[in-house]
This record gives C-alpha cells, sequence and structure tokens, in this order.
C-alpha cells in the first residue's frame, strides 16, 4: 500500500502517456470537426510538458521547466495560427466538417 | 595492270554509284561503260600473256586478317583459269553495259543501273581471280548481292521483289554449305590459300573423322559442301526454283548474270578446286548425277514455257548440268570450254530476246508474237546463229564443246558417265527442239499481236545491235578457234597448273578416241529436234495444241516446273511463316513485349492508380498513417535492441 | 505521503477523464470546456511536483488564453454538430488497436527503463533549496543569463504569431465606414466647402 502511494516517476510518465495516446486517438477518430484536432494536438503538448516537469523534478534539473516554459509558449502560438487559419478556411467554404476537408485530393 | 582490270569496275561503281545522280545519265553510262570496256582490253592482254604465254602470275593486294593462325590476304591469282574467265567476265560484261544504254534509255534510274552492273563485275572479278578461299567467298557474295539488287531494279513491282528475294534466299542455302566448307577447310588444313590447300590434299586422302557416330571421309565431305554452294549459285536441281523467277529483272542483267557470269561461278568453282575433287570419286559422282539430271530437268521444262526469256532461262540451267557432269567425270577442260562458248551463245539469245521484248513494246509472252523476220531481220538472223551454236551444229562454237562433253561422257566408261551420255543426248535433241520451237513462235508464220504493237514494231538501235554483233562472231569462232587449246592436243600445256587431273584420269584422252557414231549422235540429235519443231510449228501448227490437250497432266506437270516451287511451298516455306509468325505473336509479342515494354508500362500505370489512391485529401488519413508509422518505428527500435533501455 | 499519493490520483484520473471527454463529446463547446479541465488538473499535479511557476503559467496561459481562443472560435464559427457522428466506427478498430500498441509500448519502456545514479547527480542546472530560493525565482536567474536568446525568440515567436493571425483573419468590409485621419487632416477649404448663391425663396 505504501509502495502504491509512492509516486515515483514512472507514475508521472505513465500518465503522459495516456495523455498523449488520448491525444493521438482524437486526431484520427474524430469525424467531427477540425477544431477537435488542435485540441488533441494541445493534449499532446500537455503530455510531452508533463514528462519534462517530471524529469526536471526527479532530476533537480532546471533545464526541464525551462524547456517545458519554451514548449509552453511555442504551443500558445500554433494555436492561435491554427484558429486563423480554421476561421478563414470556414470563411471560404463554408463548413469545418472533416471528411469534407479533401481539396487535396490527388 | 592486273589491279587494273579487277579494281576499274569497282572505281565506276563507287564513283557512279554515290554520284550518279549529280552526274546524269550520260556520264554515268560513260564512265561505267568505258572503266568497264578498258578492263576487258585489258583482260585480253591477260589471257594473251597468261594464257597462250603460259606465264601465271600472283599479286599480292594486300593483308586482310590477321588473328592468330588465321591469315587471309587480298592477293589477285592470275592463272590460265582466271584468265579465260576474265575474258568471259570482262567481255560479256563490257557488251551487256553498252547493250544497257540502248536498252534502258527509257529508264528513269540509268546511273543506277549502270553503277549496280559494275559492282556485278567488279565481284565477279574477285571471285575468279581470289587466291584464297575466303576472298573467293567475298566476291561469291558480292555477285548474290549484285544479283538481288538487279533482279528487283524495277522495285515497284511486287513480282520483281519477291523474285529477288526468292534469288537471295535460295542463294543463302547455297551459301550455307559453301560456309561449312570454307570453315571445315581451315579446320582441316590451317590455312585458306589454294596453293597451301592444293598442296596437302594428297595427305588427307582417306581420312575420316567423326560426326554422330559415323566415319565420314574428309575429302568427300569438303567437297560435297563445296559443290552444295556451286549448286546453289549454279541453279542446279535442287536449288535451281530461283533462276526463272530471275527474269523478272531487266534482259541486260538476265544475260550477263544469268546466262554468262554469276552462274558460272559455280563450275569456275570446282574447276578451280579440282585437286580437291580428283581425291574424292564419290564427290565426282555426287557432282555428275546432280548435273546429268539438272540437265535433262530443266530441258524437259523448256519444252513448254511460253515467256520467251524463261526459255532461254531452262536452256542456261540445262547448259549448267552439262558442264557439272563434265566436271564430274574427270573433263574439266572441256567444262571450261564450254563455259566459254556458252557465254557467248547464251549471251547472245538473251540480248537478242531483248531485242525482241524491245521491238514489241515489252511484249514476253511468245504466243503473243509470230511473224517478226521481216520487221526485225538483224535480230532474227543473230538470234539463229545464237540457237545454232547452242544446238552443237558443226562450225558454231556449240558444236566443239557440247559434243565434246557427250564424248568425253560416254568415254568415261562409267556408271555414273553413261547415265549422264544417255541424259545429255536425249536433253541435246530437247535443246534444238525448244530453240527452233522460240525461233519459229517468235519470227515465222503471221502476226499473232494486235495491230497497234506490229505498227511500232522497229530494229533495235545500233548500240543494241553492235554487241549482239560481237556475241555472234564469238559464237561462231570461239569453238574452232580455240579447241586445240582448251580441250584438244594442246590442251595440258595450254592449262599448265591451273586444273589438275588426277594420273588415273585419261578421260581427255579417250574422248578423242570414242567410236563413230558417239561422234555424230548429238549432231543427229540437234537436227531431229529441229525437224520435230519444224514439223509442229510451220507444217502442221495444230499438233502443239492436240498433244497438250491429250496429255493434259504431263502437260501440266511440265508447265509447272515438275511442280518443284509448289512442293517447296509446302515443306519450307509455309512452315517457316507459320514458325515466324508464332514467333513473333507468342514469342516477341506475349513472351517479351509482355514482360518488357508493354508489361512495364502497364504495371507502371498500375502502381500509380494504386499510389494516387493514399492521396485521399483527409487530414486524418495522413495522420493516421503517420501514426502507423510511428508504431511501427517504436516497434522497431524496441525488438531490435532488444526491449533496452 | 498518504496525501500525496492520493492527490496525485485524483488528479490523474480528473485529467485523463477529462481528456477522453475532449475527444468524444459530442458538442465542441462542451470539448473546450473538458479541456479546460483537464488543463486545471495538470496544473494541479505541477505544484504538487514541485514546479509551481509552471503551474500558473499553465492557467494563465493555457487556460486563460488559448482555451479562450478556442471558445471564441467555437462560439463564432455557425458549426452544427448534430449530424457529424457517422463514420467514426469505421476507422475505430484499427485505430484503437495501433493506440493501444502505443501506449502498451510506452508503459513497457518504463517498466524497463533505470537511470544511472550519475546523471541523476549531475545536472544542467540543479534546483537550488526550494527554501532558500523559491521556484520563480530559481527559474528567473537561469532564464534571463544563460538562455535569454532562447527567451527573446520565444518572444519573436509570438509577435510573429500575432501578427500572422492578424494578416489570416483580417479582411476588408465593404461599406464599412472608418475614419482616415490623415484624408481629414489633409482637407482643405477648397473642397470641403462651396459657396452657393441661393435665391430668396427657391432654395439650393
Amino acid at each position: 500500500m505504501m509502495a502504491f502511494l509512492e509516486i515515483g516517476l514512472g507514475h508521472y510518465l505513465a500518465l503522459a502517456a495516456v495523455v498523449f495516446t488520448i491525444g493521438v486517438f482524437g486526431i484520427f477518430l474524430n469525424r467531427k470537426n477540425v477544431i477537435i484536432i488542435l485540441m488533441s494536438i494541445e493534449l499532446m503538448l500537455l503530455a510531452v510538458n508533463i514528462n519534462l516537469i517530471a524529469f526536471s523534478a526527479y532530476l533537480h534539473d532546471l533545464v526541464g521547466q525551462i524547456f517545458a516554459l519554451f514548449v509552453l509558449t511555442v504551443a500558445a502560438g500554433e494555436a492561435a495560427i491554427g484558429l486563423a487559419i480554421i476561421v478563414v478556411y470556414f470563411r471560404n467554404r463554408g463548413t469545418i466538417a472533416v471528411e469534407d476537408i479533401n481539396l487535396m485530393k490527388g | 595492270m592486273y589491279h587494273a582490270i579487277v579494281f576499274l569496275p569497282l572505281l565506276a561503281f563507287l564513283v557512279v554509284g554515290s554520284l550518279g545522280r549529280l552526274l546524269g545519265d550520260r556520264p554515268s553510262q560513260w564512265i561505267t561503260c568505258g572503266a568497264v570496256i578498258t578492263s576487258a582490253l585489258l583482260s585480253l592482254l591477260a589471257f594473251w600473256q597468261v594464257a597462250l604465254g603460259g606465264q601465271p602470275v600472283r599479286v599480292d593486294v594486300g593483308s586482310w586478317i590477321v588473328s592468330g593462325t588465321f591469315d587471309v590476304s587480298w592477293a589477285l591469282r592470275i592463272d590460265q583459269l582466271t584468265a579465260v574467265m576474265l575474258v568471259v567476265v570482262n567481255g560479256v560484261s563490257a557488251l551487256v553495259h553498252v547493250y544497257s544504254v540502248g536498252y534502258m534509255a527509257h529508264d528513269p534510274h540509268k546511273p543506277r543501273f549502270m553503277a549496280y552492273l559494275s559492282l556485278f563485275t567488279f565481284a565477279m572479278l574477285m571471285l575468279v581471280t581470289a587466291d584464297n578461299f575466303l576472298q573467293m567467298f567475298f566476291g561469291w557474295e558480292g555477285v548474290g548481292l549484285a544479283s538481288y539488287l538487279l533482279i528487283g531494279f524495277w522495285h515497284h513491282r511486287p513480282a520483281a521483289n519477291a523474285a529477288a528475294i526468292k534469288a537471295f534466299l535460295v542463294n543463302r542455302v547455297g551459301d550455307f554449305g559453301f560456309g561449312l566448307g570454307i570453315m571445315a577447310i581451315f579446320m582441316v588444313f590451317g590455312s585458306l590459300d589454294f596453293d597451301t590447300v592444293f598442296a596437302a590434299t594428297p595427305g588427307q586422302v582417306g581420312k575420316t573423322f567423326q560426326f554422330l557416330s559415323w566415319e565420314w571421309d574428309v575429302l568427300t565431305t569438303i567437297c560435297i559442301l563445296l559443290f552444295i554452294g556451286a549448286m546453289g549459285k549454279s541453279a542446279q536441281v535442287p536449288l535451281h526454283t530461283w533462276l526463272p523467277d530471275a527474269m523478272e529483272g531487266p534482259t541486260p542483267v538476265s544475260a550477263l548474270i544469268h546466262a554468262a557470269t554469276m552462274v558460272t561461278a559455280g563450275v569456275f568453282l570446282v574447276a578451280r578446286c579440282s585437286p580437291m575433287f580428283e581425291f574424292s570419286p564419290t564427290a565426282l559422282i555426287v557432282v555428275t548425277i546432280v548435273g546429268a539430271s539438272t540437265a535433262f530437268f530443266a530441258a524437259t521444262v523448256g519444252l513448254v514455257q511460253n515467256d520467251i526469256k524463261r526459255v532461254i532461262a531452262y536452256s542456261t540451267c540445262s547448259q549448267l548440268g552439262y558442264m557439272f557432269f563434265a566436271l564430274g567425270i574427270g573433263a574439266y577442260p572441256v567444262a571450261i570450254f564450254h563455259l566459254f562458248t556458252h557465254a557467248f551463245f547464251k549471251a547472245l539469245l538473251f540480248l537478242g530476246s531483248g531485242s525482241v521484248i524491245h521491238a514489241m513494246s515489252d511484249e514476253q509472252d511468245m504466243r503473243r508474237m509470230g511473224g517478226l523476220f521481216k520487221y526485225v531481220p538483224q535480230t532474227a538472223i543473230l538470234m539463229w546463229i545464237g540457237s545454232l551454236a547452242l544446238a552443237g551444229l558443226p562450225i558454231f562454237a556449240g558444236y566443239y564443246s557440247k559434243d565434246m562433253i557427250l564424248e568425253s561422257a560416254f568415254a568415261a566408261h562409267t556408271g555414273v558417265g553413261d547415265y549422264a551420255f544417255w541424259l545429255g543426248l536425249a536433253a541435246a535433241v530437247m535443246t534444238a527442239f525448244y530453240s527452233w520451237r522460240l525461233l519459229f513462235m517468235t519470227f515465222a508464220g503471221e502476226p499473232r499481236a494486235s495491230q497497234e504493237v506490229m505498227s511500232r514494231v522497229h530494229e533495235s538501235p545500233l548500240s543494241m545491235l553492235i554487241p549482239l554483233y560481237f556475241l555472234a562472231a564469238g559464237s561462231i569462232l570461239s569453238g574452232m578457234l580455240f579447241v586445240h587449246y582448251f580441250v584438244g592436243e594442246g590442251h595440258l600445256e595450254f592449262w599448265g597448273q591451273a586444273i589438275f587431273m588426277a594420273p588415273g584420269n585419261h578421260v581427255m584422252e579417250a574422248a578423242h578416241h570414242v567410236p563413230t557414231w558417239v561422234k555424230v549422235a548429238p549432231i543427229v540429235a540437234g537436227i531431229v529436234g529441229i525437224l520435230i519443231a519444224w514439223q509442229f510449228y510451220i507444217r502442221r501448227r495444230d499438233i502443239p495444241a492436240n498433244l497438250a490437250r491429250v496429255n493434259q497432266e504431263v502437260y501440266q506437270f511440265l508447265l509447272n516446273k515438275w511442280y518443284f516451287d509448289e512442293l517447296y511451298e509446302l515443306i519450307l516455306v509455309r512452315p517457316a511463316k507459320r514458325l515466324g509468325s508464332l514467333l513473333w505473336k507468342m514469342g516477341d509479342g506475349r513472351v517479351i513485349d509482355g514482360f518488357g515494354p508493354d508489361g512495364i508500362a502497364a504495371s507502371v500505370m498500375n502502381l500509380a492508380r494504386r499510389a494516387s489512391a493514399l492521396q485521399s485529401g483527409y487530414l486524418y488519413h495522413y495522420a493516421f498513417a503517420m501514426l502507423i508509422g510511428v508504431a511501427v518505428l517504436v516497434t522497431w527500435y524496441y525488438t531490435s535492441t532488444g526491449g533496452g533501455h | 505521503m498518504i496525501l500525496q499519493g492520493l492527490t496525485f490520483y485524483a488528479f490523474a484520473a480528473i485529467a485523463v477523464a477529462a481528456a477522453v471527454m475532449v475527444v468524444s463529446a459530442r458538442n465542441p463547446v462542451h470539448s473546450v470546456l473538458f479541456l479546460i479541465v483537464t488543463f486545471f488538473t495538470t496544473a494541479g499535479l505541477f505544484v504538487l511536483i514541485g514546479a509551481e511557476f509552471l503551474a500558473m503559467v499553465l492557467v494563465v496561459v493555457y487556460v486563460g488564453a488559448v482555451a479562450v481562443l478556442f471558445m471564441f472560435v467555437v462560439m463564432m464559427l455557425d458549426i452544427n454538430f448534430v449530424e457529424m457522428r457517422e463514420g467514426f466506427l469505421q476507422y475505430m478498430p484499427i485505430g484503437v488497436l495501433v493506440g493501444i500498441i502505443l501506449l502498451v509500448e510506452l508503459l513497457m519502456v518504463l517498466g524497463t527503463a533505470s537511470m544511472s545514479p550519475a546523471v541523476m547527480a549531475s545536472g544542467t542546472e540543479p534546483i537550488p533549496d526550494l527554501t532558500q530560493r523559491q521556484n520563480t525565482a530559481a527559474l528567473g536567474d537561469v532564464l534571463y543569463t544563460k538562455y535569454i536568446y532562447l527567451f527573446q525568440t520565444a518572444g519573436m515567436i509570438l509577435l510573429v504569431a500575432m501578427i500572422g493571425a492578424i494578416v489570416l483573419t483580417l479582411r476588408q468590409r465593404p461599406g464599412v465606414r472608418k475614419q482616415n485621419i490623415a484624408t481629414q487632416l489633409a482637407r482643405r477649404r477648397e473642397d470641403a466647402v462651396e459657396l452657393k448663391k441661393v435665391q430668396p425663396g427657391q432654395g439650393v
């Protein structure tokens, strides 16, 4: 019981793995709209952050947290641009259903 | 001088062949005729020096192939045999060149024709002046090529093209035998030079080699292979089928190639190789039988042909048969003598018939001629002279040579000799018959051609008549002037080393001492033939048609040349065509194209179509693909490093 | 210790549950809300582990900015969410399979992994004792000195993102009346005023 409650690095990493997988599922299991895809990407980035912070804590190294800070920054920027693209796309096409976005069909 | 004799025609061919269109008709004719006439005059000089003067010459021109032990060089061998051939070839060729100027006057492609004639002359000269087998083969193939080009000269006519191909293919069969013979000679003797090979021949007598579990005599095999080549080139049965079809070419071509020179190359080959043939009795027997059979066969077919040129063609085939069986019984000088005289009168007959055809506005069927004597008397008389020479009536050239052949055949006193004698005699009757049939149908009686054609009948121009007069002179004089040297008392010192006759070969001697009836028989045969022809075609014109109607199968059999062409078509041509078609459709089409170009193209398109299905345009498809890629990568990494750290 | 463990499990469970709901909620607004829940719980986890600065940054930036942005867009785009459900099951088997494989592998790696003591001892930036220097201050020490260039670059990235977003979505709507100050100031009397002689009782 005590060992079970002893939170180690592995627990955090396992959590990160699970969240990452859920994010991956979100990308291709959804048919609804493209925003879900962006949110899934955020989930994956979150999982990466958890990983970095966990390592930083258990290795007593600040670099992990700094890296996570930058990841955060970039994620925010990417979310902004992604959403801007979706808005413009919606203006032009009138739909953001995933199945209708197939202009690149070759 | 000898270089000039051989290479002047080559020069003429190169110049006119490449620049003919630039130079124009007249200059082309001048160049070619000039070259060949010069060559002919020089040949007379060579004949005087080498043959009559008894001084054979060997001229080195240059080295050709040097490869290990295989050493072949270009060299001209001018001995008595060659000198005789030079006179024949160059003489007839010069006369034909001049004749062509008149005959081909309406043809738009004169330079090409003259160039081809010169090319042929050069190749034939190479053949007769060769000092080794390979050079002779070069000339051999060269004349085959020239024959193809000239037969198919009017290449917009499908019949001419087909005839040219047929000639080339049938010749090829012969050439295959010849080629094998040459290879065998090299294998056995280690060299291709005539001198070397002939000197070593006595040492190979009786030697045998193993092939397919049989023992074959070396010399016999070589001689028979060489003779196969001779059969192809000289149109002996069964490789004779190309000669009648070769009449599709212009008449000067028929006169030059298929009467006087190319077809005699086979005879020349056997005579040249007399040192080898003399040591192989089996080969000689084969030669005799083939020659005699051909003489008889061709004469029977010539009896019923209706095309004027075809009659003369079969006559040539028959006379060649005579020459061959003369060679076969060991009387080489006689064969060459007949070659010599035959060249004159056969060329005369062909060129004369060309005159007739020219006069009749290109009509060649004798059934539509007749009554031409008063229109073209000179041509008629000249053809009479040629026919008299052919039939072998006294004074004319044929009497000396042809009768000598029959006497030699009898004098050989062998089984094959007798076979040859009787067949030859029968052929002599038939020869006289069909020759006079030709003369009567063409010149005598009432004209059977239309009024329009008869109104245009005219005597030939001088350029065509003058060669005919030369040839007529030769037909009359060449026999009596040269009989002493070729086959008479002086023949041994005339021929010298050029022709070899084995010590046991007494045919030449014995031929002079045959019973009188044998000497008279050929003349009688000739006269009988003439009388029968007179009966059939002058006195009672209905007999030929009645005979043909009553003996319909025999008539058809002869008219269709003993159905040789049909036989070959059935057993050779059709299967070959089917095999070719099969290989083309199945082999080439399905297998090679299927796996090669077509197959690759189709599979590329297929793959491309499938690959393009990957580009669905849906983002989640791409993401899914990426995910699968990641999973595979991780799995592989995980398993390859053994679940590593 | 016990409390820590329980807290961790609680937060982790909520985070995972919320993440699942993000991808499977029918209403996109619900998806965004669940995303916010995920972020909050993760922030809690970060506090638990001792990286409180990043936890707060997570809340401020991710929740306060990014998630709100998501909400804006979701609300703005008139998405009909009722009919988008088909096709979900088509790819599920193979997709789930692949995902599970990935997850299993990740966990297997964790199970067999071990860290050498040497790595644990030497770090690039050792964390100072928490009682002497707070997390935020420690981060600041390092961030503004050794990683200053990266910091400025991150700022540039944000700037570019901002400009990019504006450029992408800016449009000139026709018929919108806007003030153009420069034009206003450059106006001359001659262009603006026109004197007309008006006769009394007749109008313009």
